[in-house]
């Protein structure tokens, strides 16, 4: 019986325990001289995991009394999340390295953020969804006040940290009414709870407060204040993990509590669903406007992006969340090369984070220039990039499910969002004559950017069988 | 008699002055801290009190872990705060204000 237990936690255990070894080893043993070492070791690692869970393992199992799942579902958002994370190692060891932040304390933070995001797509119990929100949280607060000696790395993590406790409490407010009215923390009871009579407005508080708790983590609008700030002032690899990983991890979080412990009450959710979908659409394609540092300006990029993803989940159907996993993969795909993108833009050996910088920077590298155009294409969602069947699987499902104002909304966003990806575009190809920036970039960065940009035009053809893997997950959720 | 609504209705007025604590206090960043501290509190407050009224002890399981991320929390924000105190020299709440938003 335990060993099954294990069996099913292995990946995460084992990941955890490779971490806190590290960690031991590094800091008796030289401490930052490893960082390069340890950088690529925990890659090496993640990448290893993805492959062990995305190709051996099959079936549905529960461990430990219905509480960790091992499904399809948890294993497609794992092999993401573990994809995401060593991306970003890979594409950050140059940069941190270059800029005085070879700290060995980074790969092991990233991957306790993992590990926490792993257990948190696995959950099935509400406090097995706490722990691991909790694990990847803390986490991610420290990294970003990773630059101690920086004002805005560490005001960035202030503000992370203040937010992102209070939203830790409105979800635990929730979890314990949840609690409270159907006398279990296991979703399963909850289902049956919910399924064997009516819902009493105490569990609908609860589903409310849960709800926020995890929207915050999504930065769904009105819960999105911290990301603009966060997203400017950490470090840009930290930004380009918190663009990507904890995304996936709380959204597919989101989607396993919703219809593994409220899936009797659809039409409960799906309202609160749709309201932070439409708000973070429009929120996010407005606020990114006036934005001229590209960090903040992808902020609002994700803030949109999550409302599309939640669009999919407000439809309540196999559809919905098929389209939301297809679009999360997407998502982070697009992300992880535009991040490649920004963490080589520098000037004089120095950073820069200003759109200005690229004016007319196609004439100078015309195939990176390329390479970013079709990224924003495809994040903006323009026929044929892959951005756009994201958006058009989403916008079906939501149409299939009877919300079509919500589908109608979502376009408008849609083409006020695109008005920001096109001004970069523009910038590149006929903007006036400025400074320009270096041209170096590491191979690591170049892969990412060049492979996502290919995937963002070759994906069209079939998806690369994400859609198979996504139907599949979604299968065992709506039943 | 106290029943469970009057510790439901503790829990929950302490749940609400936390988060007023958040959004209302402009003065220092460790009355947040304090304020987060105390929507924890609240919150085991009302899993403690279901915990009792259902004669379920995953209420005070739940507690313990509760109190336990807690402490880590508070380490971490505090550690944040000290960094954030040596650049900037002050931690009143209108000065984390660097970048607006």
């Amino acid at each position: 019986m335990i060993s099954a237990d294990i069996s099913a936690i292995l990946p995460e255990l084992l990941l955890a325990l490779y971490a806190m070894a590290a960690l031991i080893g590094v800091v008796y043993n030289g401490k930052d001289a490893w960082t390069g070492t340890l950088t690529w070791a925990t890659v090496t690692v993640l990448v290893g995991v993805a492959a062990w869970i995305g190709l051996s393992g099959s079936g549905a199992q529960m461990a430990f009394g219905e509480s960790f799942n091992d499904d399809a579902f948890s294993r497609l958002a794992k092999v993401t999340v573990l994809l995401a994370a060593a991306s970003v190692l890979a594409m950050s060891e140059d940069y941190m390295a270059r800029s005085g932040l070879g700290r060995f304390e980074f790969p092991l933070l990233i991957t306790f953020a993992t590990v926490g995001m792993m257990v948190m797509v696995s959950a099935g119990d509400l406090m097995v969804l706490y722990m691991g929100l909790e694990l990847s949280s803390l986490s991610l607060y420290v990294v970003a006040a990773l630059r101690r000696d920086s004002l805005r790395s560490t005001e960035a993590g202030l503000k992370y940290f203040v937010l992102g406790a209070l939203a830790s409490g409105l979800l635990l407010y929730g979890a314990s009414l949840t609690y409270g009215f159907t006398g279990t923390t296991l979703f399963s009871g909850i289902l049956a709870t919910i399924q064997g009579g009516h819902v009493s407005v105490g569990l609908l508080f609860g589903l409310v407060f849960l709800i926020t708790g995890l929207a915050f983590k999504v930065s769904a609008v009105p819960f999105h204040m911290w990301t603009p700030d966060v997203y400017e002032g950490s470090p840009t690899p930290v930004t380009a993990f918190f663009a990507t990983a904890p995304k996936v991890a709380a959204m597919t979080l989101i989607a396993r509590l919703m219809f593994d412990a409220f899936g009797g009450a659809v039409s409960d959710w799906s309202q609160v669903l749709a309201l932070l979908a439409v708000l973070s659409m429009f929120l996010g394609a407005i606020g990114g406007i006036g934005q001229r540092n590209f960090k903040r300006l992808m902020a609002y990029s994700s803030i949109a992006h999550m409302g599309f993803a939640l669009m999919g989940l407000a439809a309540g159907t196999l559809d919905g969340v098929e389209s939301m996993l297809i679009y999360m993969v997407i998502y982070v795909v697009m992300n992880v090369g535009t991040f490649a993108f920004i963490l080589s833009m520098e000037r004089d050996g120095a950073p820069v984070t200003d759109i200005n910088a690229l004016n007319l920077y196609a004439k100078k590298e015309p195939l990176k220039a390329l390479a970013l155009m079709v990224l924003l294409f495809s994040l903006a969602g323009v026929p044929p990039m892959l951005g756009f069947f994201a958006k058009y699987t989403v916008l079906l499902a939501a149409v299939d499910a009877g919300l079509v104002w919500l589908a109608v909304a979502g376009v408008i966003a849609s083409v006020i969002s695109a008005f920001y990806y096109l001004r970069i575009v523009y910038y590149m190809y006929f903007g006036a004559e400025g400074e320009a920036l270096d041209g170096r970039m590491v191979p690591a960065q170049w892969l990412l950017l060049m492979g996502s940009a290919l995937v963002m035009v070759l994906g069209v053809v079939n998806l690369f069988g994400v859609e198979g893997a996504a139907t599949a997950a979604a299968q065992i959720l709506v039943r | 008699m106290i029943g469970l609504t009057h510790y439901l209705g503790v829990a929950a007025t302490l749940f609400v002055i936390g988060i007023f604590g958040i959004f209302l206090n402009r003065k220092n960043v460790i009355v947040i801290l304090m304020s987060i501290e105390l929507m924890l509190l609240a919150v085991n407050i009302n899993f403690v009190a279901f915990s009792s009224f259902l004669h379920d002890l995953v209420g005070q399981v739940f507690t313990m872990f509760v109190l336990t991320v807690a402490a880590a929390e508070a380490a971490i924000g505090l550690a944040i705060l000290v960094c954030f105190f040596r650049n900037r020299g002050s931690i009143d709440v209108e000065d984390v204000n660097v970048m607006k938003g």
